[in-house]
C-alpha cells in the first residue's frame, strides 16, 4: 500500500500523542489530581491509528470504555480530553461524562461507552443512517475480545450483514476480558472465525502493525463504501496497564508474557520503519517526540486551569 | 373529523410523518412484511424496504440501530413488537439512548420513537400482558406518552416523532380497536399536557391507558349515584403534568389513581405522593390507587379478570374516598 510521507509521519506523530496522553494520564491519577475509572489505551496505538487513518472525516466511530485512543486518532483535542478527565467545563463533555464516556460527536465519535459490546449495534444505526443518505459514509466500530461474548455484538453483526451496511468490525483481541485471560473466556483462538457464522470476511491480524492494520481496514472501508457490506477485523495487540487504573496488569499476566509483547512495542517499530525506509530522520522523529511532550504539558496545564462546572450545570442537557 | 380506530390514528400518523420528513423510517420486527398488530399496515408497500426496515428478532440492535441513526441525523421510530420484550434490550435504553445527551455534554440529539404494545386482557400471559411504564419513567432522559384514544394516539405519536429526545409511545392493545374522532390532517397533542376526559366536583380519578376508558365508565355509573367524578388522563407519564392534577384535586379534594400496572412502585405511587406534598391541605380524604396486585400477570380467564383493574374496583375506591368526606 503507497501512502504519502506526510501520511505516515501524522500516523506517527498521532501515535507517540496517544502514548504519551495516556502515560500523562497516568501520573494524573497516581498524584491524585484525577479521579474515576480510567482505563488506559497505552500498548493498542496501532490499531486505533491504523483504523482512524483509512477514514474520512464525515465518517463514523463508535469507542469502548478504553476509548482515549480512538478519540485522539479520529482527531480529538488533548486539551478537550484531559478537560474531561478533570471533570471541567471544557472538557469534551463538559465534565459530565468523564474518560469512559468522552465523545465529540461533530468528529463522528458516538462514544466512548462504558458497557462492554454496546457500541456496535450503536456504530450499525450510524452505518444505516449512511446507507440511508445514500452517502458513501461508512462506520468502524472498535470492541475488544471481552466483548465478542455478549449478544449485543453478535445481534450487531447479524443485523449489519442482512441489511449489507457499511460497517467495519474492528476486535481489538489485547488477549484479557478485564482480568479473564482469552482462553478461559472464549473457544476460539482467532475471534475472527466468528466472521463466517454472518458469511462475511473476517481476517485476524498483527494489531501492533500499525501498516497491516492500515491496509486491513482500508480494503474493508472500500468494499463497505462499494455497497457489499461489513467486515470483520481482528488486531491482536496488548495494553500496558492495568485493565482499569495505572497499574501494569503484572498481578494478573505472565512476566515473560508482558516483556514478549513489550518487545513488539507499535511505535518503536513504526519508528524503526519510517526511518530504515528514509520516511524520517533521526532528527526528526525526535524533533516529533518533543513537540508531543509539548502539546501534552499545554494540554494538562490548560486543562487544569479550565473551570470547574457549577451546580448551576447539574440539570442542563437531560432533554434537547 | 371522522371516525376511525385507534391503530389506524397511529398508522395515519406515521403515514403523514414519513410523508413530510424523508428522516423519519419505521424499524422493527416484522413491520414491514407482516406488521404484528397492523399498525404499520401499508407502510412497506408506500415508502419501500429502506424506510421500512424489517429486522432480525434482536432487540439490542434495533435499539442500538436506532441510537445510532438518530446520533448521525435519523428520525427512527422503531416497534418492540410487546412492551415485555424492551426488557431484553434495556441497556440500549438505560445506558445508551436515555444517556448519550446528558453524557456527551449535550452535543447528542436523539429523535427516537419507540412504539411498544402492552397491557393485558387477551390471555396472553406474563411475558406480552405487562405495563412496565414505571420502569421507564424512572429514567431521566426519555419521555413516556400512553394514548388513550385515537385522538390522543395520532396527536401524541405525531409530537413524538417531531421531539428531539427519545420518546416511549405505549400502546394499549385493548385500546387499538377502539373507534374516535380523528382530523384527517396532521396535528400535535404536546407531550406533557394532561387532559380532563370528563369534568367533575366531587372527586378527581387519575387514570391512564385504557384505564381512561374503565374511568369513564365508573364515572358514568357513579353520576347515577349522586357522585360526579373529574376523569383526567394525563396521556404523557414523562413529563407528567402534575399542575392539571393539582388543579383538579384543589377543586375536588379527593383523589383516585388508578392504572394497570402493579400497584406498588408505579405511577400511581408518584402521583399520590405529588398529591400529597403540594395539596395536603386540600385533601378530604387519603388519596387511594386502583392498580393490579402484586403479582405477573395470569393465563387464565377467571385470574386475568381478578388481576385486571376496571370499573368497578375504580367505583369501589370512590365510594371510599368520597365516604371519607362524610364520615
Amino acid at each position: 500500500m503507497d501512502i504519502p510521507r506526510e501520511k505516515l509521519i501524522e500516523m506517527y506523530e498521532r501515535m507517540v500523542t496517544i502514548r504519551r496522553f495516556e502515560e500523562g494520564a497516568a501520573g494524573l491519577m497516581r498524584d491524585a489530581r484525577i479521579k474515576g475509572f480510567i482505563h488506559l489505551y497505552a500498548g493498542q496505538e496501532a490499531v486505533a491509528v491504523g483504523a482512524c487513518f483509512a477514514i474520512g472525516k464525515d465518517d463514523y466511530i463508535a469507542s469502548h470504555h478504553r476509548g482515549h485512543g480512538h478519540l485522539i486518532a479520529k482527531g480529538g483535542d488533548p486539551k478537550n480530553m484531559y478537560a474531561e478527565l478533570f471533570g471541567r467545563r471544557d472538557g469534551y463533555c463538559h465534565g459530565k461524562g468523564g474518560s469512559m464516556h468522552i465523545a465529540d460527536l461533530d468528529l463522528g465519535i458516538l462514544g466512548a461507552n462504558g458497557i462492554v459490546g454496546a457500541g456496535p449495534p450503536i456504530a450499525v444505526g450510524a452505518a444505516f443512517a449512511a446507507q440511508y443518505k445514500g452517502e458513501r459514509g461508512v462506520s468502524l466500530c472498535f470492541f475488544g475480545d471481552g466483548a465478542t461474548n455478549q449478544g449485543t455484538v453478535h445481534e450487531a453483526l447479524n443485523l449489519a450483514a442482512v441489511l449489507k451496511l457499511p460497517v467495519v468490525f474492528i476486535c481489538e483481541n489485547n488477549l484479557y476480558g478485564e482480568y479473564t485471560r482469552q482462553d478461559r473466556h472464549q473457544t476460539v483462538k482467532d475471534i475472527a472465525e466468528r466472521a463466517k457464522a454472518y458469511a462475511i470476511p473476517g481476517v485476524t491480524l498483527d494489531g501492533m502493525d500499525v501498516l497491516a492494520v492500515h491496509e486491513a481496514v482500508s480494503e474493508a472501508v472500500e468494499r463497505a463504501r462499494r455497497g457489499e457490506g461489513p467486515s470483520f477485523i481482528e488486531c491482536k495487540t496488548y495494553r500496558y496497564f492495568d485493565h482499569q487504573g495505572v497499574g501494569n496488569g503484572a498481578a494478573d499476566r505472565p512476566a515473560e508474557e508482558m516483556e514478549e509483547w513489550r518487545a513488539k512495542d507499535a511505535i518503536v517499530r513504526f519508528r524503526r520503519h519510517l526511518i530504515q525506509t528514509e520516511a524520517l530522520t533521526e532528527a526528526e522523529a525526535e524533533d516529533i517526540d518533543r513537540r508531543v511532550a509539548t502539546r501534552i504539558d499545554e494540554a494538562i496545564a490548560f486543562a487544569e486551569a479550565s473551570p470547574l462546572p457549577t451546580e448551576d450545570d447539574l440539570l442542563t442537557d437531560v432533554y434537547a | 373529523m371522522r371516525p376511525i380506530i385507534y391503530l389506524m390514528a397511529l398508522n395515519e400518523a406515521l403515514q403523514q410523518e414519513m410523508e413530510r420528513d424523508p428522516t423519519v423510517f419505521v424499524t422493527g420486527e416484522d413491520v414491514g412484511q407482516h406488521p404484528p398488530m397492523g399498525v404499520t399496515l401499508g407502510l412497506l408497500q408506500r415508502f419501500g424496504p429502506q424506510r421500512v426496515v424489517d429486522t432480525p428478532i434482536s432487540e439490542s440492535a434495533i435499539l442500538g440501530l436506532a441510537v445510532g441513526a438518530a446520533a448521525a441525523g435519523l428520525r427512527p421510530v422503531v416497534e418492540i413488537m410487546f412492551l415485555d420484550f424492551l426488557f431484553v434490550a434495556f441497556d440500549q435504553v438505560i445506558n445508551q439512548m436515555a444517556k448519550m445527551r446528558y453524557m456527551f455534554g449535550g452535543k447528542a440529539k436523539l429523535p427516537i420513537v419507540v412504539r411498544c404494545p402492552c397491557g393485558g386482557g387477551y390471555g396472553m400471559a406474563a411475558q406480552h400482558s405487562q405495563s412496565l411504564e414505571a420502569m421507564l419513567c424512572h429514567i431521566p432522559g426519555l419521555k413516556v406518552v400512553m394514548p388513550a384514544t385515537p385522538y390522543d394516539a395520532k396527536g401524541l405519536l405525531t409530537a413524538a416523532i417531531r421531539d428531539d429526545n427519545p420518546v416511549f409511545c405505549l400502546e394499549h392493545k385493548k385500546c387499538y380497536t377502539l373507534p374516535g374522532d380523528v382530523p384527517q390532517e396532521q396535528y400535535e397533542v404536546p407531550l406533557g399536557v394532561a387532559e380532563v376526559k370528563r369534568p367533575g366536583s366531587d372527586v378527581t380519578i387519575v387514570a391512564t391507558s385504557y384505564m381512561v376508558h374503565e374511568a369513564l365508565k365508573a364515572a358514568d355509573e357513579l353520576a347515577q349515584r349522586g357522585i360526579d367524578a373529574e376523569v383526567i388522563d394525563p396521556r404523557t407519564l414523562l413529563p407528567l403534568d402534575m399542575d392539571a392534577i393539582l388543579a383538579s384535586v384543589r377543586k375536588t379534594h379527593r383523589v383516585v389513581v388508578v392504572h394497570e400496572a402493579v400497584k406498588f412502585c408505579g405511577v400511581g405511587g408518584e402521583i399520590s405522593a405529588q398529591v400529597a406534598e403540594a395539596a395536603f391541605d386540600a385533601l378530604e380524604a387519603p388519596p387511594l390507587r386502583v392498580a393490579a396486585p402484586f403479582s405477573p400477570v395470569p393465563f387464565s380467564a377467571p385470574l386475568e379478570e381478578a388481576y385486571l383493574p376496571n370499573a368497578q374496583k375504580i367505583i369501589d375506591a370512590v365510594s371510599s374516598v368520597v365516604q371519607a368526606r362524610t364520615e
